[in-house]
């Protein structure tokens, strides 16, 4: 009960602030209008960085961009400044778009990269241009009126900042629990399932960059109207350093750590900066150095920050009240147009795959129908899991045609196949392990939802939201997960969390289901159960394509079944055929003398 | 522009060009080995050039103390493990290496008027104050958390690099320092005028380069390198400690980013901060080369020398800008041509 206090009391306190504090403490007004301003940048890099597992080092210029949008066209130009936060938003988000197209779709670390360079070149060119001022900068800001009334004081622009911080707060809440928010959280170490998932993980990366600098940029709006005057000095790397040090110390998976870190960065800043220069007998920036060392030690020691530790301090202290875990009930979704049972809707012919000089697949061809089961077996190392990436996108092959429903979808991006009806499983498991399974197997719907991030910012994505996790949770009721619904993935034991992959390929409402090896690791009854799962989503015209060694599970299940070894296809037939085929027996057992 | 000017600007872009060259090449070196973002590369190159000029002053250079305390440090806390595993015998070849050796030279140096010696010895010393550096940073700072992301280590470079900066200032002050060249004069050829110290500056970067590809192709620790950046687990499969190769590197890189700032610091004034906009000009170039081919890397670094060489000329104002926007082009062509595979870290 007292923890659900929390939150109003903070905000109550929040607001009652600059009210209750004496003329005589003008100093902390100042403290907590910097400390807003700075958690507004945190809270996009936790976005970007706790969450998506990307980084920006250049935030500042993006602070810069906003506040010297807004200097530059109110003094030389007398434009309003909401019409400024407009264009300034604008240039960020064009600018954003740019740096992440030509950044994202290469290995992590060149946006943090490219963003130090892109920090630099701004810094320089702030200071350089003529009608910025150089490096004395532009005075004279108008303040920002509102209602007629301009807040021209500290304590009047203080609820300025912290309605935009918090409105901040909620907006990324909000979009985190959701459609596209589980999308974003699969982007850190979740990649190739999304993709396969439907999910354009290059996408959602520019986005979260995209929405990171936004924060920043208001934030340098609303500086600049604080001070009413800018210079570049705020704008370089070193502060976009700290806009970094401020996240990750603080606990940069968190929208509160942003906070947080904001907070301690602020306030330690202020008090080494009277200590260090007396300690040293000299004067600099010396509080740099203990900063480094904190980063240090929090990225070796607690990778979380402190947001993590003190929820566990104040979890011991006031136990947590049962979360209400419940699904509501929604509409079912829609369903896609299924083929009719017979129909051949997988045509995989002469398909070869190479590695270098490896072959993996050597000409392979098979097809599967609706309402059958084809099962894929073979010794380790045939080739049977390269086949499963070949037909589903997420390896394409070398060469040969694969047909889905009709069209060649070789060549075609795994999301774009996932489109089309054909969803799967991962041998080794590709799961989220910190989140829960109902969350994971949402993933699976992605593709049957299209609110986005505006929506879900707003909150006007609950409707559809609803029917996603109903959708979820029927699925995994139907592989008989139930009572693990609301449990972390990665607490499942292996065989559990390959039927929760199960649960995610279903819940893409698939014509065709690809698994990578089902039932390994499940026990016998479990086995039982699948199967008999297996059994009935053919009944309902779904086509299964199967990998698996237990050969009685394949043998009791499989309609048809291809073998390979060495990359090519030995033999096809009945489970009965298969089972008396000399060659298959010779690969298998090393033959009969 | 004529002629002459071009001319000269030419010499300055190569003479820069082959330093931003230098560290280009061990940025690729420890990226490829670690997959460390070594950032603080050019504080080494600032942390070379000031201990020489603070030996030549007759001072006792403070990075002296520093690689004393890290010494203590690393001791501390390898000692602990070897003592918590009854590993004794670590024991004396790990004090030798980390106090071992920095307290000799302190002894040497408090001892000598080291303003007499000569410009060889002088330069001597000053490595072996600054180089030790590398490795001790590797064991503190990224030793422990070796296997982490890319993203991760990262961020503790930049972490590393704001402590270095922060410690520069301590130990050198605000003020630049230029030390005198290895030998005065010049060089007319021509209509070419060539200072003796870029003729220094060209030969011994073609002289680390060349020793750096011997190394790799030839010797045993250089073959054990490139098997870890191939294939860390391979290797180590193949009895080659991570932990070795790790330390090599920044061993490897401590020393090409002193002696880089040793080798320009009489032609251009270093302050404390000054290495990292070097560093970050060599990174350009390791960029261009993808952070992984060492020939491209070098010509993206005389490319990035000429550039800024000839910008300063057309526009000195927005030099920097231009560098570092070079970048954008750059890093546009390479995600456009190459195919990202899309494995995770």
């Amino acid at each position: 009960m007292m923890r659900r206090l929390l939150l109003p009391l903070f905000v109550i306190a929040l607001a009652l602030l600059p009210v209750v504090l004496p003329e005589s403490a003008e100093f902390y007004v100042t403290l907590l209008n910097y400390l807003g301003l700075y958690a507004l940048v945190a809270l996009g890099l936790v976005l970007l960085t706790g969450v998506g597992g990307l980084t920006s080092f250049g935030q500042a210029a993006f602070v810069g961009v906003g506040a010297y949008a807004t200097a530059w066209l109110t003094t030389a130009f007398g434009w309003s400044p909401w019409l400024t936060l407009l264009v300034a938003v604008a240039t960020t988000t064009v600018v954003a778009l740019f740096l992440g197209f030509i950044t994202l779709r290469m290995g992590g670390h060149y946006l943090p990269l490219g963003t130090i360079a892109w920090g630099i070149s701004l810094y320089f060119l702030f200071g350089n241009i003529e009608a910025f001022g150089g490096h004395t900068g532009l005075g004279g800001i108008p303040p920002v009126s509102l209602g007629g009334m301009e807040l021209k004081s500290g304590r009047e622009f203080y609820y300025l900042i912290w309605i935009a911080l918090m409105l901040g707060v909620v907006a990324t809440q909000n979009l985190l629990d959701s459609r596209d928010g589980r999308a974003i959280r699969a982007l850190k170490g979740g990649v190739v399932m999304a993709e396969a998932m439907g999910v354009n993980t290059a996408w959602y990366k520019i986005v979260i960059f995209t929405i990171a600098a936004q924060f920043a940029c208001v934030s340098g709006w609303l500086y600049a109207h604080l001070q009413r005057f800018v210079n570049p000095t705020p704008f370089s790397l070193t502060q976009g350093i700290e806009y970094l040090f401020m996240a990750v110390i603080g606990g940069v998976g968190h929208v509160w750590g942003a906070l947080l870190g904001a907070g301690l960065i602020t306030i330690l800043k202020q008090w080494l900066q009277d200590l260090l220069p007396k300690l040293l007998g000299q004067s600099g920036n010396f509080e740099v150095i203990v900063f480094g060392l904190v980063m240090i030690f929090v990225l070796h020691r607690a990778r979380d920050g402190l947001w993590p530790v003190i929820v566990r301090l104040v979890e011991k202290r006031l136990p947590m009240a049962v979360r209400a875990n419940a699904v509501e009930a929604a509409d079912a979704l829609p369903r896609r147009e299924r083929p009719a049972v017979g129909d051949t809707i997988l045509d995989v012919q002469q398909v070869t795959k190479r590695f270098g000089g490896l072959t993996a697949n050597n000409s392979v061809s098979f097809s599967v129908r609706a309402g059958e089961v084809m099962a894929l077996i073979g010794p380790n190392g045939a080739g049977k899991s390269t086949m499963f990436n070949c037909v589903s996108g997420v390896n394409p092959p070398t060469e040969g045609e694969v047909r889905f429903l009709g069209q060649r979808v070789d060549g075609l991006a795994s999301r774009e196949i996932a489109r089309r009806g054909m969803s799967r499983t991962f041998q080794h498991v590709r799961l989220l392990p910190t989140m829960s399974v109902l969350d994971n197997v949402a993933i699976g719907a992605h593709l049957r939802g299209s609110r986005h991030f505006v929506h879900a910012s707003c909150r006007l994505d609950r409707d559809e939201e609803r029917r996603l996790r109903a959708e979820a949770a029927r699925q995994i009721e139907r592989v008989g997960l139930a009572e693990h619904m609301f449990d972390a993935a990665g607490s499942l034991p292996l065989g559990k969390q390959r039927i929760v992959e199960i649960a995610r390929a279903l819940a893409a409402d698939p014509c065709l289901l690809l698994l990578d090896e089902p039932a390994a690791g499940l026990r016998y009854l479990e086995k039982q159960s699948l199967a008999e799962l297996l059994r009935k989503l053919r009944g309902e015209g779904m086509g299964i394509l199967l990998v698996e060694h237990d050969m009685d599970f394949v043998m009791g299940l499989a309609d048809r079944i291809v073998v390979m070894e060495f990359g090519e296809k030995l033999a096809e037939g009945l489970p009965r055929q298969i089972q008396e085929d000399p060659k298959v027996l010779q690969a298998y057992l090393g033959g009969v003398e | 522009m004529d002629f002459q000017i071009a001319l000269l600007l030419g010499q300055d872009g190569l003479t820069n060009g082959a330093i931003y060259a230098l560290l280009a090449l061990a940025l690729v070196l420890v990226f490829a080995v670690t997959r460390v973002i070594f950032i603080p590369q050019g504080e080494f190159v600032a942390y070379g050039a000031l201990t020489l000029a603070a030996l030549q002053a007759g001072k006792l250079p403070a990075t002296l103390w520093m690689v004393v305390a890290l010494g203590a440090v690393v001791v501390a806390v390898d000692g602990a493990i070897a003592l918590r595993h009854g590993a004794m015998r670590r024991l004396p070849r790990m004090l030798a290496l980390n106090l071992g050796i920095p307290l000799l030279l302190w002894a040497l140096l408090a001892h000598v008027e080291t303003a007499g010696l000569s410009l060889i010895a002088q330069i001597a010393l000053t490595l072996c104050i600054v180089v030790p550096l590398g490795p001790m940073l590797y064991r503190l700072a990224y030793q422990p958390i070796a296997e982490a992301p890319v993203l991760i280590l990262l961020i503790v470079s930049v972490a590393v690099h704001v402590v270095l900066i922060g410690l520069g200032l301590l130990f050198f002050g605000a003020e630049g320092t230029r030390t005198p060249a290895f030998s005065e004069g010049s060089l007319e050829l021509g209509a070419v005028t060539l200072q003796y110290q870029t003729l220094w500056i060209l030969a011994i970067s073609a002289l680390l380069i060349l020793a750096l590809y011997a190394f790799f192709g030839r010797t045993l620790y250089g073959k054990a390198l490139r098997a870890t950046a191939l294939n860390r687990t391979g290797a180590r499969l193949m009895g080659i400690s991570t932990t070795m190769a790790g330390k090599l590197s920044f061993t490897l890189a401590a020393l090409i980013g002193a002696f880089s700032g040793i080798l320009i610091s009489p032609i251009t004034t270093l302050y404390y901060d000054s290495g990292f906009l070097i560093g970050l000009k060599g990174f350009v170039g390791a960029i261009i080369g993808g952070l992984v081919s060492y020939p491209l890397a070098a010509a993206g670094a005389l490319l990035v020398g000429f550039l800024e060489s000839y910008s300063s000329f057309w526009a000195s104002a927005y030099k920097e800008v231009i560098v570092f926007t070079l970048i954008i082009p750059v890093l546009l062509w390479r995600s456009l041509t190459s195919h990202h595979s899309e494995e995770e870290e």
